[in-house]
């Protein structure tokens, strides 16, 4: 009895993230995955043919036989595997600090304080900073380090620095929480046992900890891959991420089929990623599984 | 005997302002049953972490079998905890919980397996083993907390007020089942605990700690009947205190001017000037009750009369709570030996008489 009143009660409180997530999430996706085989419109729409032009365009070659589109994905995946693992780096000892910390209200107060300004201006102050006449080449001028300015924008490093700057949040949070919820009587337990000091971090701590780690790759990876503003601004203009091109092909082109087939691509990978993380954790569980017999008893 | 010899010698722990242990000497035998017992903030969990190596003392020094153990961390000493919440490891399996000493010492796992299956017979543990913690109940992962601390063979186990999270039954099954896994293997075991019963049942001897210092070290009988101190007589059990001054002393037998009940009997071995000021204590069980004045007693019974101000049945005894004439309480306990056909005879606002020998009273120190 009770236990059908609760469950028509769930479904009526979340009714309404059903729905928003059926309308803004579900359906944008089923648009952007059914335009992907479509067939793409002079005037920059798209013509209910089904086609798989976007697709090959992916793997199209140059006549000097170069895979624009591969060589892109290839090194969007470089940056963005070298962002996450850079921010996941800063993040953690901050966030064990943070855990660690008795009143960390203002603490996590100043980890979310960017928020509050937009992104862009965020991105805008970097240049501003690293700019030609931005605060560090002055600094670095009137220290007399330097004699001319130095140009510290427009490469892969300043991109990957506010990429990290941006992404640093959305780290910091999951790993805090669920640091701060780790027994750290386990660390103690773990050296009482014969465990060095190094050897409880990594034995003990870390796997109790992989749940807020594999929230903060997830929560940082996916953004940067997709991430068009920070490269658009910071990045060398000849280097493209798969971002920029998705909005290129979108703003520039009008390729509607061609965009969205690069971001089914992304899907693709970031949840394919996910699928095969998450069987091989399943498998690694089963292979511990171990059977003492009977007539060992 | 496989186990250690353990030597504390003069052991100071301040934390901050905090003075945690105060200069504490004890020797703990080899493959002794030792508790450390008394109220929480007495000091016992932190000398018990100062052996295990969790903690370093302000001062003093600690020896496992003559060997200086205060410059060796945690993972190098021959000793292994049972902490009070149990400290499993959340993500790994039971059998990987008991086998995690042997893993880092990438012992080969045939040699695990056979090592871990023996301890989880030890600790009736056999089919749990690919059970995660949280699948466990409170007991069982006790269980494995003591399978685990005791895999890698140590001279010394540590129980850090293991049993205090578990509901009585439990409680007592458990410590039943350590006392025979101590018989079992005969390692030294030193036992934290708050609780007097679990110390008293178990132990080989008893340290009774309060504010930072060891007051009494004795077998359970020991500290039962003949407390050290006021604080140990009053912790380990229940009592009733009697002050008074020496009047009379004749061989054993001394009388004692008492503030509030007069004249009181009591045997002492030891010595005790005539005039000076003692405590005496009288335990309630050794109390007998009735309703009619006991007749013919030996003059050396004492003798009172009062008025039953509360009741309390329990079941094998009745506890009472008796206002002498005099208007001072008193605790008695009445164990009920044969079967009660109208309930106790014994009730609420009945006059009764107390007597009782004076050999079961007891001096207990000089005021």
């Amino acid at each position: 009895m009770s236990g059908n009143t609760d469950s028509r009660v769930g479904t009526t409180y979340s009714l309404p993230l059903t729905l928003w997530i059926s309308l803004f999430f579900v359906v944008p996706m089923a648009i952007v995955f059914l335009y992907s085989f479509l067939t793409r419109d002079v005037g920059g729409g798209v013509r209910w043919e089904f086609n798989l032009d976007a697709y090959a365009a992916i793997f199209k070659q140059t006549s000097s036989g170069q895979f624009i589109y591969l060589d892109i994905l290839w090194y969007t995946l470089w940056m963005a595997v070298a962002a996450t693992v850079l921010t996941i780096l800063v993040a953690l000892p901050c966030a064990y600090y943070i855990a660690r910390t008795k009143n960390n209200t203002l603490l996590l107060f100043l980890v979310i304080i960017p928020f509050w300004v937009n992104f862009m201006i965020r991105i805008y102050a970097w240049v501003a900073i690293l700019g030609q006449s931005g605060i560090l080449n002055e600094g670095l001028m009137a220290l007399g380090l330097i004699k001319e300015p130095v140009q510290f924008l427009f490469n892969d490093y300043a991109v990957l620095l506010v990429l990290v700057y941006t992404n640093l949040p959305f780290a910091i949070l999951p790993l805090f929480t669920t640091i701060e919820k780790f027994d750290f009587g386990l660390l103690e337990a773990a050296r009482d046992l014969g465990a060095t000091h190094m050897g409880s971090l990594r034995k003990v701590m870390l796997p109790n900890i992989q749940g807020g780690i594999i929230t903060a790759v997830l929560f940082t990876f996916i953004p940067i891959f997709g991430t068009f503003a920070v490269p658009d601004v910071m990045g060398d203009s000849n280097t493209y991420m798969l971002g920029q091109l998705i909005t290129s092909k979108l703003k520039m082109t009008g390729d509607y089929p061609g965009a969205s087939s690069l971001s089914v691509l992304i899907l693709i990978l970031t949840a394919g990623g996910l699928i095969l993380y998450t069987a091989f954790q399943r498998k690694q569980e089963k292979d511990k599984m171990v059977t003492i017999a009977e007539d060992a008893l | 005997m496989k186990g250690s010899e353990v030597r504390v010698e003069n052991a100071d722990k301040k934390f901050g302002d905090f003075h945690a242990l105060k200069s504490v000497s004890l020797t703990i035998k080899k493959g002794e049953f030792f508790s450390l017992l008394g109220p929480s903030g007495c000091g016992k969990t932190t000398l018990l972490r100062i052996i295990a190596g969790f903690e370093e003392p302000t001062a003093g020094m600690v020896y496992l079998d003559d060997v200086d153990v205060i410059p060796l961390p945690a993972d190098k000493r021959h000793t292994n905890t049972v902490f009070q919440n149990y400290a499993l490891f959340p993500h790994l399996s039971v059998f990987e919980n008991i086998a995690f000493p042997l893993r880092l010492k990438k012992v080969p796992f045939e040699q695990i397996k056979e090592k871990v299956t023996r301890y989880l017979q030890l600790v009736h543990l056999v089919g749990q083993e690919n059970k995660k913690p949280n699948q466990l109940s409170g007991g069982q992962k006790q269980r494995v907390a003591i399978a685990r601390a005791l895999i890698n063979e140590p001279s010394v186990l540590l129980l850090d007020e293991p049993l205090s999270a578990l509901d009585a039954k439990l409680r007592h099954q458990l410590l039943m089942d350590l006392d025979l896994i101590h018989d079992e293997i005969g390692i030294t075991f030193i036992y934290v605990t708050h609780d007097q019963s679990e110390a008293l049942s178990v132990s080989d001897r008893i340290a009774v700690m309060n504010e930072g210092r060891v007051l009494q070290i004795g077998t359970p009988f020991e500290i039962y009947e003949a407390p050290a101190d006021t604080f140990v007589a009053k912790f380990i059990g229940e009592t009733n205190i009697l002050d008074g001054i020496i009047t009379a002393h004749n061989g054993r037998f001394y009388t004692i001017e008492t503030d509030q009940l007069g004249p009181i009997m009591v045997t002492s071995d030891r010595k005790f000037e005539v005039g000076k000021k003692v405590r005496h204590a009288i335990r309630p069980e050794k109390i007998d009750i009735t309703k009619e004045k006991p007749e013919g007693l030996p003059d050396d019974f004492n003798i009172l009369h009062g008025k039953v101000s509360e009741s309390i049945y329990s079941g094998f005894q009745s506890q009472f709570y008796v206002a002498t004439d005099q208007k001072l309480p008193f605790k008695v306990y009445q164990q009920h030996e044969s079967y009660l056909e109208r309930g106790p005879a014994i009730r609420w606002q009945d006059e009764v008489f107390l007597n009782w020998d004076a050999d079961d009273g007891y001096i207990v120190e000089l005021i």
